[in-house]
């Protein structure tokens, strides 16, 4: 943000950046690798809806977008949800071996709120991760660092953090990892996760 | 392909700030050019009170702004908290931050039944988020939501510094009414007996800084009211923006200046020093409403704020 913006109050919304995204799929080939965990298929879209006409449509045509290529591939339709902070999850579910489908779908949803002028309302891209102890990690894409984050939640609200710093260890070479851990924030019963 | 944007800015609002900010900073011209030209005019005899007013003035802003988180916390009494004593505020706090890019700051709750909230600090990493208990318990989550997004847009204009930048004239200006009058009362006579070149015009300068000083402590106090009343009109936008819901703090707003008007007056005063930094002045209901009132307000009136956000959320609305 500029020095004159500030001067005047006029910040403006941050557009996210989308195309880090696809990096995921490679990026989970090393996590197996190295740590065990798999993907379950399961990511999901988070972001806040605007109020009014114009989002609502939006936000139907997405559905119905991702409806439709689900009903071709055979998988899950795609699944809505409103968590108690107000933001909508769009959860995607696919085979744990279709990560780039995956990535595929979550892509659709993020470029069609950006071509609608909707982008600065994207919060955060999750995918969904286990190994065989059923310990559950997730990968959490911010949009508007272009970074991602490891989120490991533990019964009861606490997070496995020496897992998050050892997954961060192991993808720093694929990933654009979040450096400043403060913006780690958790994102409890996160749908899909 | 550019993204097509439905955030465009608001050229008036930006050209009436521009305005107020270039308009203090000739005052702030004509007030050093007037005491220079003073002191000039008695062989800078008097040019020691100012020299004072100003290291004086300056330390005063300096310190009020480096310690203007910890001095707010204490006024209002509040507490730092953590994401375990708070997880809800946290989070939500968490998510604004996601999404306007901004560190986190740190959050404290104040345990006043006052529903407010301010945002202080010198910068966004010192930045100090403070919402009332009373607030807490009367907002919907997602009003709380707008609020917090309104604060964290004054920590994004750098408010704390730009209102400190503007407000340093009228310390001066006010320091130099006070020592002047007391130079008059007290400090005459002493000099006389030193310098007796220029115990015939040690008087009446004193008077003439003192009237400049005056003329210029009004100005600009009404300047940096006005300022201020722009800048909320601006946080009220960028936070709308933000979370993509101004009716939900349109709404926050008209409940919590409702019920801040039926609150005693004790508690507004207690409060009043504060409210510079707050969502909505603590204020009496007819202070609020006559027109007089709003000159000096540092908050616009609830009908300009309601109106921009209704004007936001038409714009949001549309295809």
């Amino acid at each position: 943000m500029g020095f004159l913006d500030t001067l005047l109050g006029r910040t403006k919304p941050v557009q996210p950046n989308l195309d880090v995204l696809f990096q995921l799929p490679s990026a989970a080939v090393t996590l197996e690798a190295a740590t065990g965990f798999t993907p379950t298929g399961t990511g999901s879209v988070c972001f806040r809806p605007v109020e009014g006409r114009a989002f609502a449509d939006v936000e139907k045509d997405v559905r119905e977008l991702l409806d439709m290529s689900g009903a071709k591939s055979g998988t899950l339709p795609v699944e809505v949800t409103k968590d108690s902070y107000g933001f909508t999850w769009l959860v995607s579910s696919h085979m744990s071996t279709e990560v780039e489908d995956l990535v595929t779908d979550l892509h659709a949803v993020n470029s069609a709120l950006v071509d609608n002028g909707f982008g600065p309302q994207l919060l955060c891209t999750l995918v969904a991760f286990r190994d065989e102890q059923q310990r559950r990690l997730a990968l959490v894409y911010l949009f508007k660092r272009g970074t991602f984050y490891p989120f490991a939640p533990l019964p009861g609200e606490r997070r496995d953090s020496g897992l998050e710093l050892q997954i961060k260890g192991v993808l720093e070479g694929d990933l654009k990892m979040e450096q400043d851990l403060s913006r780690w924030f958790p994102v409890w019963g996160a749908p899909g996760l | 392909m550019v993204a097509r944007t439905r955030y465009a800015p608001d050229r008036g609002l930006t050209v009436r700030m521009g305005l107020t900010m270039f308009l203090l900073g000739l005052v702030f011209v004509a007030f050093v050019a007037a005491i220079i030209g003073i002191s000039a005019a008695v062989h800078a005899s008097d040019g020691a009170i100012v020299f004072f007013a100003v290291v004086l003035g300056g330390g005063l802003a300096i310190g009020s702004f480096f310690y203007s988180d910890k001095i707010a916390l204490s006024t209002a009494g509040a507490q730092l908290v953590t994401p375990q004593q708070a997880p809800e505020l946290h989070g939500i706090v968490d998510r604004i931050c996601a999404l306007a890019d901004m560190p986190k700051p740190r959050i404290a709750i104040s345990p006043t039944d006052l529903p407010n909230a301010f945002a202080t600090g010198r910068n966004s990493e010192h930045a100090v988020l403070c919402v009332t208990r009373g607030l807490m318990r009367r907002l919907t989550p997602e009003e709380l939501e707008g609020v917090i997004a309104h604060e964290m847009s004054h920590v994004a204009h750098k408010d704390v510094m730009v209102m400190t930048v503007a407000s340093f004239l009228a310390i001066i200006a006010g320091l130099l009414i006070r020592f002047s009058f007391y130079g008059e009362l007290f400090g005459g006579g002493g000099r006389r007996g030193g310098n007796n070149n220029n115990n015939q015009s040690a008087l009446p300068i004193l008077l003439i800084i003192m009237a400049v000083s005056i003329v210029v402590y009004a100005i600009s106090f009404l300047l940096i009211r006005l300022l201020s009343r722009y800048r909320e009109l601006a946080a009220d936008r960028s936070g709308a923006l933000l979370t993509g819901q101004p009716s939900a703090l349109a709404s926050a707003l008209t409940k919590v200046s409702g019920s801040i008007a039926r609150i005693p007056t004790k508690d507004l005063r207690e409060a009043a020093p504060l409210n510079a930094f707050f969502f909505a002045p603590a204020l009496s209901a007819q202070q609020a409403q006559s027109k007089l009132g709003e000159l000096f307000s540092t908050h616009p009136s609830m009908e300009k704020r309601l109106a921009q956000l209704a004007k936001i959320s038409q714009q949001l609305g549309q295809h």
